[in-house]
């Protein structure tokens, strides 16, 4: 494996793109690893390449129950932004976004970062004024925030409707300049590649069975592929972390929902932005291909599989009608879905447990995606060091006891009402 | 689309109910001497299976009432018919 350069895509120009190596090499699993980190997907794959570049550690392994990206790092709306009000999250979430302005240079991979904007949609002056206290809030931490006229909106975004007569005509509008979009794929690609140069096995198509504990320690872990002696297991699974931590006898605040998103046939470039309806959860940008992709709310009830239901595609499609009628004439061309895990504060999980040497990343809802980068830095540290590190102090497993909890939204233990 | 067996109504869309979580956890009989890890629990732990879940749904846009099911949460196929649950839910 050798890193790509200007050179590289020369050579391999001229002869015709038959001799570019294998991206990653196929390793099958050694008896013994110094840490192991289940799941391979963006959360799992940054956490093994912080790992070694951080922390120099890199004898570990990946590992991946079906193959690399495969889960909800290839089916999120790839959307990155740091808008949050409260301060843990808005910390963790920044601190991403300043990774990701840089990533495609430090993992030697084009993940295709585009910083064009966020906007968030206002219907009323209620909820203008709710936004003027969200970007005060972002302002505080030295984040970017920025309120916008109708008439700006109407310049920025031209094909949505700002009239009066729109069904929820449009008051104003919270912008974050410095948010944007990532390819996806990309990212799990960018991160796996630079983390086995860096000499991390990442193994696929291997299955964790069981966690082997021995005196409130994991000594080792069974896997499909037989068992491997490890004292650290970080899990870094979303919809799987329930049954993951429960190898492990240990409960979990979340319960699995399904998130189901769509992709329209690609136009010419009409939209610059990302739009988020303020009123119905509703959120849409075209990729670099053309295609506009969006997404809405949860199906509504617990799901362990990844196939949907029309309805809640339904109402998100009314969403963006409402907001964009000249759409009306798309063709969809795609949907899937993601299992997500909810918490029950829909604030993320990232923290040491009962037992030693376990670590666990979940319950990131819907908006895992955007914080992959702070996720690998945060758990890469805690996995190295068994502390806890500043940003993750908020999202300790204890919160749930200790009252400390996190919710943006205020909705209680009744994870399926968050956005 | 899912389809749900109202025991009042009979069989309706899902687009009909609205879900209530997760109906086997069981509140602490007495909530004045109940530890606070204990009431934690019943708050916010959950199994989160895949498969059998008892769950409660509300028949919101018909009789209004509040029933359980049993339903498995990869196929969706309900396992056990609603039952009716007068006084209670979520």
């Amino acid at each position: 494996m050798k890193n790509y350069s200007i050179w590289s895509l020369f050579r391999n120009a001229f002869s015709g793109h038959r001799s570019w190596p294998q991206a990653l090499p196929d390793v099958a699993p050694q008896e013994q690893y110094d840490a192991v980190i289940v799941g391979g997907g963006g959360h799992g794959l940054a956490t093994a390449y912080y790992l070694a570049k951080n922390h120099g550690i890199t004898h570990i392994a990946v590992l991946e129950k079906s193959w690399l990206g495969g889960g909800n790092v290839a089916r999120n709306t790839t959307i990155v932004r740091s808008n949050y009000f409260h301060d843990a999250r808005g910390r963790l979430t920044e601190q991403a976004l300043k990774l990701w302005e840089n990533l495609s240079r430090e993992l030697n991979f084009n993940v295709m970062f585009s910083p064009r904007g966020i906007l968030n949609l206002a219907h009323s002056t209620a909820q203008l004024d709710d936004y003027a206290r969200l970007g005060n809030a972002m302002a505080v931490r030295g984040v970017d925030a920025e309120l916008l006229t109708v008439g700006q909106i109407k310049a920025l975004v031209p094909y949505l409707d700002t009239s009066p007569e729109a069904r929820f005509p449009i008051t104003g509008g919270l912008m974050q300049r410095r948010a944007g979009t990532a390819r996806h794929d990309a990212v799990a690609w960018g991160y796996g590649r630079a983390a086995a140069l860096r000499g991390v096995d990442i193994v696929q198509n291997c299955e964790v069975t069981s966690i082997v504990r021995q005196g409130g320690k994991v000594i080792a872990i069974d896997t499909t592929r037989g068992r491997i002696r490890t004292p650290k297991v970080g899990i870094c699974v979303a919809g799987a972390s329930s049954r993951m931590a429960e190898l492990a006898e240990i409960r979990l605040p979340l319960e699995n929902h399904l998130l189901q998103a769509c992709v329209t046939e690609p136009v010419k470039p009409i939209l610059n932005t990302i739009v988020t309806h303020g009123l119905f959860n509703f959120y849409i940008s075209q990729t670099d291909k053309g295609e506009l992709v969006m997404g809405g709310d949860i199906d509504g009830y617990n799901r362990y599989s990844t196939f949907g239901e029309l309805p809640p595609l339904e109402a998100a499609i009314r969403a963006c009608l409402s907001l964009f009628p000249s759409f009306s004439r798309l063709r969809l061309m795609r949907t899937w879905g993601g299992v997500v895990d909810m918490s029950m504060d829909g604030s993320p999980i990232l923290s040491k447990t009962s037992l030693d040497g376990f670590y666990i990343n979940a319950g990131w809802c819907y908006g895992g995606f955007k914080a992959t980068p702070a996720v690998g830095q945060v758990l890469a540290q805690m996995m190295a060091t068994d502390e806890t590190p500043e940003l993750a102090a908020p999202f300790v497993l204890d919160r749930f006891h200790s009252g400390h909890i996190i919710a943006e939204e205020g909705k209680g233990p009744k994870p399926w009402l968050y956005h | 689309m899912l389809r749900i067996p109202c025991p009042y109504c009979g069989e309706r869309d899902r687009t009909e109910f609205t879900y209530g979580g997760d109906a086997s956890v069981q509140r602490p009989a007495d909530t004045a001497h109940v530890s606070d890890k204990a009431w934690d629990n019943y708050l916010y732990f959950r199994d989160n299976p895949a498969g059998e879940h008892r769950e409660y749904w509300q028949h919101n846009l018909g009789c209004r009432q509040w029933f359980t099911l049993v339903r498995n949460t990869v196929t969706n196929e309900v396992l056990k018919e609603s039952a009716a649950n007068p006084g209670s839910g979520p």
